[in-house]
């Protein structure tokens, strides 16, 4: 089978209205507010030595946050404005995707426009600027005449630069709820699904170059003024604006909007849950690649309707609980903490997604460790690798606290990976996930907890506030509950990573009913 | 004597100089008027504070002490956008603006004062017939595309664009080849007398000044040293106008050594 007869590429295509759309749309709209507050800003500071330090030292600042913690940042900074928003006037607004993306973004803009604006205006000759004055012009005749058009391709290449920078950092406003060609990539990489990674990749440096280019034709259309040019520009920007706008009209408000994290088991139960929901009449949507932080807060705010979470991880994360407790109590005391934010606990889907310490099952064999308590005495010798987030999660306090645990070394590393690395002896023990396919594939075996230090994660379908009573959409995802053991969704999870055709969350999940369903 | 048009009293302008450096008394209490119609030429090295009396007149620079009256009128008390567009002010090396062509340079302050747009092209071309340029050729040239010297007349054009009674001009045949450098001056004298204009020209040069102007004001170290015709110029006792007109007497005598007249061979 050829790389283009691969039939992601359609798939991959069919999404390309909506996550173009929505990364058009949050881009022109952040860069729109980006120029809207630097120009202005870049205009007042220019002949003021202080405030000009000042704001391109923060401009400066903003820029060396990386992109994805800038996004992330905004969520919870709105989440309490719409809190506080909501008690003093009334009025809330979803802290959600679009509103915390526009604005991370608009400020990512500002340090091109800025220091390209005092540059530019900067540069133009002092004779100019008097010759200006003397002609009669007042100080901003002289600006819009003189300054401003003598410094406009200085400026242009740093709006050219914003744009490009926007686009491209748009990508990472996937995990905060915003759609956009992230999509691709944040999917493509937990289901390795490499031809989604490259579409998205190529999708945004295209629309990333198409822009610039746009800009570019503006600028010449201004500096030669050709109207014609800068006209044809103007209208390629406002067709790519338009276009994108057409899909969201479109969109039905009644759709069910099913949420999914950023992994592939999310992926797959996400697509399985839009599937049962569609086969019972209603139209449903999905919001995918979401981080652990923001779920949560999106479903009780009602962004999203939907989703899977894991018992451990609101009881730890959301809610954090340091105690652990039994599997059916800890479920009934989360069902009632739930309760009392309106959120419905559906149900449990039957499998857990825990965290677990894994090892080769030949090297435990032959070093006779079968449980965390065996590992202890030999973990001074050897090195341990987990996710990004296990060493920061109370899971990992409380198995060093119950057992004694003490690494060699300690690594980080992208989920996808360690498994691999467990197999091939580069660490000795990783954190792994109870549910994932890879386990079995290696030939890697999960060590027991007997003293019950890392909580029970049961799969649970959650519903947003105002879906508690929709008793049609609790019928629809009814028979999945119960019906997921563990090995069915290794299973599943071990074809997503197929890397294949077949290892779709659409086709995976499409499997998995045929398994359970029936 | 009738009201001078541009008047002078006891002006006086300091510049802060550099870190803790004691200020710049760039003008030392000037006195000097210049009469409806009068050509002046204010001649002085660099540093004498020429330049800056010059501007104090249409309140491009302030003045900290003194009185400067321009048509009977205190500067201080004129709105200094309105005072600017009715002095003309040539620049030293034009001082036009790139982005715009020649017809939009020289009708910028009508636009300005809301001149409607027939009546500017009308205008545009009688100046550029005024400053002997093809209007058909000129008119759309980008100054890119001209010499200094057309450069300087597109300059001289502006400046007279708004129709005004004075004309205020910095060096402004200071970077032409001579014989550029003549015909303008010439030309311009013409106008002057033509348009029945005020002129108050800024110059380094002796020769220029005399042969242009009707009086001459001497500055050095920001004070007025002499002012007069060439002729009471001559007669001043000051070793430093003595030493001015030096080089325009030597420069006579020479050429009549070394060009002799028709007659005398």
């Amino acid at each position: 089978m050829s790389l283009f007869s691969d039939p992601r590429w359609g798939e991959a295509l069919a999404h390309l209205p909506d996550y173009l759309g929505n990364h058009v749309r949050v881009s022109v709209t952040a860069l729109a507010l980006g120029l809207a507050v630097s120009l202005p800003l870049a205009i007042a500071v220019r002949h003021r030595p202080v405030p000009r330090g000042a704001l391109l030292g923060l401009a400066s600042i903003v820029q060396t946050v990386p992109g994805l913690a800038l996004l992330a940042l905004f969520y919870p900074l709105l989440l309490a404005l719409a809190a506080l928003s909501l008690s003093w006037f009334g009025v809330g607004f979803s802290a959600f995707g679009f509103l915390p993306a526009v604005l991370a973004l608009a400020l990512y803009s500002m340090l091109p426009v800025l220091r390209n604006t005092i540059t530019g205006l900067g540069g133009v000759d002092p004779a100019i600027t008097e010759a200006a004055q003397g002609v009669g012009m007042t100080p901003r005749q002289s600006l819009f005449q003189v300054e401003l058009p003598l410094a406009l391709p200085v400026m242009m290449a740093g709006i050219r630069t914003a744009a490009v920078w926007v686009i491209g950092t748009a990508t990472l406003s996937t995990p905060i709820g915003q759609t956009s060609l992230g999509n691709y990539i944040f999917a493509g990489l937990q289901t390795q699904n490499w031809v989604f990674v490259l579409f998205g990749c190529l999708a945004a440096a295209v629309l990333a170059l198409a822009v610039d280019q746009l800009l570019a034709l503006i600028e010449a259309g201004i500096r030669h003024r050709s109207r014609l040019r800068a006209l044809a520009g103007g209208i390629g920007i406002a067709a790519l604006v338009a276009a994108t706008l057409v899909p969201s009209v479109a969109r039905s408000p009644t759709s069910v909007v099913v949420g999914a994290k950023t992994f592939a088991e999310q992926y797959v139960l996400s697509a399985l849950m839009a599937q049962r929901l569609r086969a019972a009449g209603f139209s449903a949507s999905s919001r995918e690649g979401l981080g652990s932080n923001v779920i949560f807060e999106a479903l009780a705010a009602g962004d999203i309707d939907v989703y899977v979470d894991y018992s451990g991880t609101l009881w730890a994360n959301q809610f954090h609980r340091t105690d652990i407790k039994p599997r059916g109590e800890l479920l009934a005391e989360l069902k009632a903490t739930l309760a009392r934010q309106n959120v419905t606990l559906l149900g449990e889907l039957g499998f857990e997604n825990a965290y677990a310490l894994v090892m080769p099952r030949k090297r435990a064999e032959e070093k006779g460790i079968r449980s965390i308590s065996d590992l202890a005495a030999h973990a001074a010798t050897m090195s341990m690798a987990a996710d990004y987030e296990f060493f920061s999660r109370p899971e990992w306090a409380g198995l060093q606290k119950a057992y004694g645990l003490k690494f060699r070394t300690q690594r980080q590393m992208q989920p996808d990976f360690m498994y691999a690395a467990a197999a091939s002896g580069e660490v000795d023990i990783i954190a792994g996930y109870t549910s994932d396919g890879l386990i079995a594939k290696y030939d890697l075996v999960v060590l027991g907890d007997s003293k019950h230090a890392i909580p029970p994660y049961d799969a649970i379908i959650l519903l947003a506030p105002k879906r508690a009573k929709d008793e049609a959409l609790r019928a629809a995802l009814a028979p999945l509950l119960g019906r997921i053991d563990i090995a069915t969704m290794r299973e599943a999870n071990l074809r997503a990573a197929g890397g294949d055709g077949a290892s779709s969350p659409d086709a995976v999940a499409r499997w998995l009913w045929d398994k359970v369903g029936k | 004597m009738q009201t001078p048009l541009i008047a002078f009293a006891h002006v006086g302008k300091s510049f802060a100089g550099g870190r803790g450096a004691q200020p710049v008394r760039a003008v030392d209490d000037v006195s000097l008027a210049v009469a409806e119609g009068e050509f002046l030429a204010i001649v002085g090295g660099s540093g004498s504070g020429k330049t800056t009396l010059l501007r104090l007149a249409n309140r491009l620079i302030e003045a900290d002490h003194g009185t400067i009256t321009v048509e009977g009128e205190d500067v201080r008390s004129v709105d200094p956008i309105q005072l600017r567009r009715r002095i003309g002010y040539v620049f030293q090396s034009g001082g036009l603006f790139p982005h715009f062509s020649v017809a939009g340079n020289i009708g910028v302050t009508p636009k300005l004062i809301g001149t409607p747009p027939h009546d500017i092209a009308a205008r545009v071309d009688e100046l550029l017939d005024l400053v002997r340029l093809d209007r058909t050729l000129y008119r759309d040239r980008f100054p890119h595309e001209l010499s200094g010297g057309q450069r300087q007349r597109v300059g001289v054009a502006r400046a007279l664009a708004a129709k005004p009674r004075i004309v205020l001009m910095d060096e402004p045949f200071g970077a032409l080849d001579p014989l550029t450098r003549d015909a303008l001056g010439d030309d311009y004298r013409d106008l002057h007398r033509k348009l029945k204009l005020t002129t108050v020209m800024i110059t380094h040069d002796m020769t220029e000044a005399i042969l242009l102007a009707d009086r001459i004001a001497v500055m050095r170290g920001g004070k007025l040293l002499a002012q007069g015709t060439p002729a009471q110029l001559s007669r001043s006792g000051d070793a430093y106008v003595g030493e001015l007109l030096r080089t325009p007497r030597r420069q006579a005598e020479r050429l009549n050594e070394l060009l002799p007249r028709d007659d005398s061979a």
